[in-house]
């Protein structure tokens, strides 16, 4: 848990994901579409995976993986982001990280 | 025995009913030979045929040479007798081996039976273009989950056509924007209700679900991971629903380009999905025969069909709901009107085009 969250109060994006996940493939995808370079971990590579992931299921997602965090809070998984962004809610999130093209 | 032997063919095929008529000769001969002696003479095959027919033929001779027969030497009538041993010997052996053959036949028959269930059981799918093909039949032997969801689906496109009816003459009746907000709230609930449906049809066959097996061709045409495409409803609707406030048409583009920027994610997702599957079962070798680990490691990545379609319906409700907000309560009745009746002109189209008129071959 503590891994986690240290990770997820990271400045920026972060994104925990496993690398043969390809939902989470498509959120990489929706935030390159965006101009926003997350950082990723891909718990499935990390030797304290199976820690994260069940930290990341106690913080309430549904499944652990895709798992966003934006500037240290919890955005959610797949279905969050995708409401947020159809909301319009979610490129004002981004915009202090978005990459100045 | 005079009757006419009948030929033991072996039949290239099954030889099912060949052998059956055989059965019904050898209990002819049991009943019809009376002979006195011990050894019975069976007439089957050509070969003998003329042997047995000869030993029979003395045996049963008429009357006026018996006197004749009782005169023969002794050696010839135990050569008869032994020929009759040996012409018996081989009727037991070959009735053995037509035995052994029904029984090959019934085992082939049984593993047919079961491979024709299979393909028809995967067939099942290809058939009938939506409701109208009337392929209801053939889900409920295999999975009870898909024949349910068809059922409710028959009876979701009744309330659809009977809400859209209620929609039109709504609007025409100029009925106040109260009442026409519960027909839009209930318009909205009923697309949720079949995104629930579909949720829990996918979990007992996503295949099924994906390919859009329930719907008609027309529909099944436009369909992206089981569904309509979000961002072709918007382009659809849109333009019935002028006129549009400025902040409208402002919000409208917003959620037009984040629907294509989601639908394109989604899509690049489904992409890599296909790609490890084909990978998965491409594996090892091609050409060698087994490939159960392979088959079995796929069916692992097949799971995550089930997020996708998920997603997909997820983000199909997500415009409707983000529409709603954005529209007033007439313009949304327009919306759901307007969409109700392209679905229904689609399905009309598969009618039309499954009466078509062929050309004879």
């Amino acid at each position: 848990m503590d891994k986690v969250m240290r990770l997820a109060s990271e400045k920026g994006v972060v994104l925990f994901s496993k690398s043969s996940c390809c939902l989470c493939y498509a959120v990489k995808i929706l935030f390159q579409e965006l101009g926003v370079t997350p950082t990723i971990h891909e718990i499935d590579q990390d030797p304290e995976g199976r820690e994260m992931e069940r930290a990341l299921m106690r913080l309430g997602c549904n499944a652990p993986v895709p798992a966003v965090f934006i500037g240290g809070e919890l955005v959610g998984s797949t279905n969050e982001v995708m409401s947020l962004h159809l909301g319009g809610g979610l490129i004002p999130l981004l915009k202090p990280y978005q990459a100045l093209c | 025995m005079n009757s006419p032997s009948t030929q033991f063919v072996p039949s290239r095929r099954m030889g099912i009913y060949e052998p059956i008529h055989q059965i019904g000769m050898w209990g002819e001969n049991f009943k019809s030979n009376g002979n006195p002696s011990a050894s019975v003479i069976f007439e089957v095959d050509n070969k003998l045929e003329n042997e047995s027919e000869t030993a029979s033929h003395e045996m049963l001779a008429p009357s006026n040479k018996h006197d004749q027969e009782a005169t023969k030497p002794i050696d010839k009538i135990q050569r008869r007798l032994a020929q009759n041993r040996e012409a018996a010997r081989k009727s037991r052996l070959r009735k053995k081996a037509y035995v052994q053959q029904l029984e090959n036949s019934r085992l082939k028959l049984i593993k047919l039976e079961q491979e024709l269930e299979q393909t028809r059981q995967q067939q099942g799918l290809y058939m009938g273009g939506g409701l109208e093909g009337g392929h209801l039949g053939f889900s409920e032997a295999v999975n009870p989950g898909i024949a349910a969801f068809e059922m409710e689906y028959g009876h979701w496109i009744e309330e659809q056509n009977r809400q859209i009816c209620e929609l039109r003459n709504a609007l025409n009746a100029h009925i106040s924007d109260i009442e026409l907000r519960i027909l839009v709230d209930g318009g909205m609930s009923h697309y949720f209700e079949l995104f629930r449906m579909k949720s829990t049809a996918a979990k007992a066959d996503v295949f099924y679900v994906m390919s859009g097996m329930w719907k008609t061709s027309a529909e099944r045409f436009f369909s992206w991971i089981g569904g309509f495409r979000p961002s072709e409803l918007l382009k659809v609707l849109v333009p019935q629903l002028d006129p549009l406030t400025d902040q409208q048409i402002l919000e409208v583009c917003n959620l037009k380009q984040s629907c294509q920027q989601a639908e394109d994610a989604l899509s690049q997702g489904m992409e890599k999905l296909q790609e490890t599957v084909s990978a998965t079962v491409a594996a090892g070798q091609l050409g060698e025969g087994s490939y159960i680990p392979q088959v079995a490691t796929a069916m692992e990545k097949l799971e995550a069909l089930v997020s996708f379609v998920n997603q997909a319906d997820h983000l199909r409700q997500e415009t409707l709901q983000q529409m709603s907000r954005i529209l007033t309560t007439r313009q949304a009745a327009r919306g759901l009107l307007a969409l109700g009746e392209y679905f229904q002109r689609l399905r009309a189209l598969s009618t039309l085009w499954a009466t078509r008129p062929r050309e004879p071959a």
